[in-house]
């Protein structure tokens, strides 16, 4: 069994094109969240998601690569470039050949597979792009990192709606931990701008028509994001002897399902879900400062969420710091695992607790330190990134100060 | 008749192929093959789905596979729009 640690990281969203500008806006507080522009949203009961701006695709990739990327492909390859430049990788034949790499998407590439659907139902065509299959699949991202690293070891992608990413991010790292794999690639993206998608969401009355407030007692439903995040895993050992800096350490993944109902959480499946991530860790719960919560600003999965942590934490909530940093860059559905991992990380790095913006009024059954609107100065031993996704599966990542 | 003054099959098969393959269009002649160009057969699909919708017409999966050069799918084209034509006069009759 290796400690395993994340070298690399990359993470594009409504906050920005890179973990830089990621972290500057989660630490200010400062929302992604605003009117939809990449579309007509006039047909929508709801105006607003976290949309990634500034980015324009012909920037990063070539125009005839470009015709095989999906949005959610290329928010899959800008994030993996980004981490894997930060991680220093220094590829070798035997390297290569083992690499891991895993990653979560809950829609895969619908916004190439609308444009043909709209085309055969809507003006009567006969016939869709012959690249609706390649583009669309949840696995384009997974494959084109392959193809670009040219790593040709164990590459899947994980598809459990909100978990996606979280548990593409486990699976990845206990492939590490046990020394199956050499390095993995691992994280999601989501591009989930499109109108089937969007009305879809909207029938379920869960999106709100202003802003994503977890835990605040006005909370009125959770606001969609798009974006993509990955992070770069090796033992310890690897990373120390190729001078690469260990960011933090991943200690523990935790896996269960509600077995209860299809959208209603339970506040049990997620206690089980962090206690196993706990336990697989070897850490004690005092040891854990900080949360990043699923906090999807429902009133069900807040309410769900504060009952499963005070079962997990009892006493130890009173020290325990918990946000969600949904309020800021959106609910990315199978990336959200993967972009809050980057905000666990970057929370034990730099000592600070990004808040929960757009907070304005405490709720008795949301009552833990939700760090409202404000990060806070925290040195954190160790933190959770919890996923909870409908159909009940839940993934819960466990992180560790690397000092 | 303003035919002759129009772009014949032959231009028009060799601009969808360019533009499809984001090529100079000076590049692509009615004497070059598909493995000259580098055109796979991913890259085959995409150029039939383009040239199905240039000239409004259906190349079936089979005809479609004994094609290797350019020559051959003008003059398979041409026969479909020749089809085609004889198709709409009979209509029209």
């Amino acid at each position: 069994m290796h400690r395993v640690v994340i070298t690399g990281m990359g993470v594009i969203s409504a906050l920005g094109v890179d973990q830089n500008e990621f972290w500057d806006a989660l630490t200010a507080g400062r929302s992604g969240i605003g009117e939809i522009t990449s579309m007509d949203a006039g047909q929508l009961r709801f105006p607003n998601a976290a949309e990634v701006h500034r980015y324009t695709p012909e920037d990063y990739f070539p125009t005839k690569e470009l015709a095989f990327l999906e949005r959610f492909a290329q928010f899959a390859m800008i994030s993996a470039d980004e981490a894997v430049k930060q991680a220093g990788v220094e590829w070798t034949d035997a390297l290569r050949e083992r690499t891991a790499i895993v990653t979560g998407s809950c829609l895969g590439g619908r916004v190439a597979e609308e444009a043909g659907y709209w085309e055969l139902f809507h003006h009567n065509r006969t016939r869709v792009h012959p690249l609706t299959i390649p583009l669309s699949m949840a696995n384009a991202g997974a494959s084109h990192i392959s193809m670009k690293y040219g790593v040709q070891g164990p590459t899947y992608t994980v598809s459990t709606a909100c978990s996606s990413s979280a548990h593409a991010i486990g699976q990845a790292f206990w492939m590490v931990r046990s020394g199956m794999a050499p390095m993995a690639i691992a994280g999601g993206s989501e591009a989930p701008m499109f109108m089937g998608g969007l009305k879809a969401w909207e029938a379920m009355r869960v999106i709100s028509k202003d802003t994503c407030r977890p835990f605040s007692a006005d909370r009125s439903g959770l606001v969609l994001g798009e974006g993509g995040a990955m992070l770069v895993m090796e033992p310890l050992e690897a990373a120390l002897a190729r001078g690469a800096k260990p960011l933090a350490e991943i200690v523990g993944f935790g896996m269960s399902s509600d077995a209860s109902h299809i959208t209603q959480p339970s506040p049990d499946g997620a206690a089980r879900a962090m206690r196993n991530a706990i336990a697989d860790a070897g850490m004690a719960v005092e040891q854990f400062g900080y949360i990043n919560a699923h906090g999807t600003a429902t009133q069900a999965n807040d309410r769900s969420e504060t009952a499963g942590i005070r079962q997990v934490f009892g006493e130890q909530c009173k020290d325990l710091l918990v946000s969600s940093t949904k309020s800021m860059h959106g609910h990315t559905l199978g990336a959200a695992g993967a972009l809050e991992a980057v905000a666990s990380v970057m929370t034990l790095q730099h000592g600070i607790v990004p808040p929960t913006a757009n907070y304005t009024t405490f709720d008795p059954e949301c009552d833990l330190d939700v760090v409202p609107n404000v990060a806070r100065e925290r040195e954190v031993e160790a933190c959770l990134s919890s996923s909870f996704a409908f159909g009940g599966l839940n993934a819960v990542l466990a992180f560790k100060a690397y000092r | 008749m303003v035919f002759a003054m129009s772009e014949s099959v032959e231009q028009r098969v060799l601009r969808v192929i360019a533009a499809n393959q984001r090529i100079p269009v000076e590049s692509v002649t009615a004497d070059s093959t598909f493995e000259g160009l580098g055109i796979d057969s991913l890259d085959r699909l995409n150029i039939l789905f383009d040239l199905e919708g240039e000239f409004d017409i259906q190349i079936n999966d089979e005809q479609a596979k004994t094609v290797t050069n350019m020559q051959e799918l003008i003059a398979g084209i041409q026969r479909l729009l020749d089809a085609k034509e004889e198709d709409s006069a009979k209509e029209g009759s």
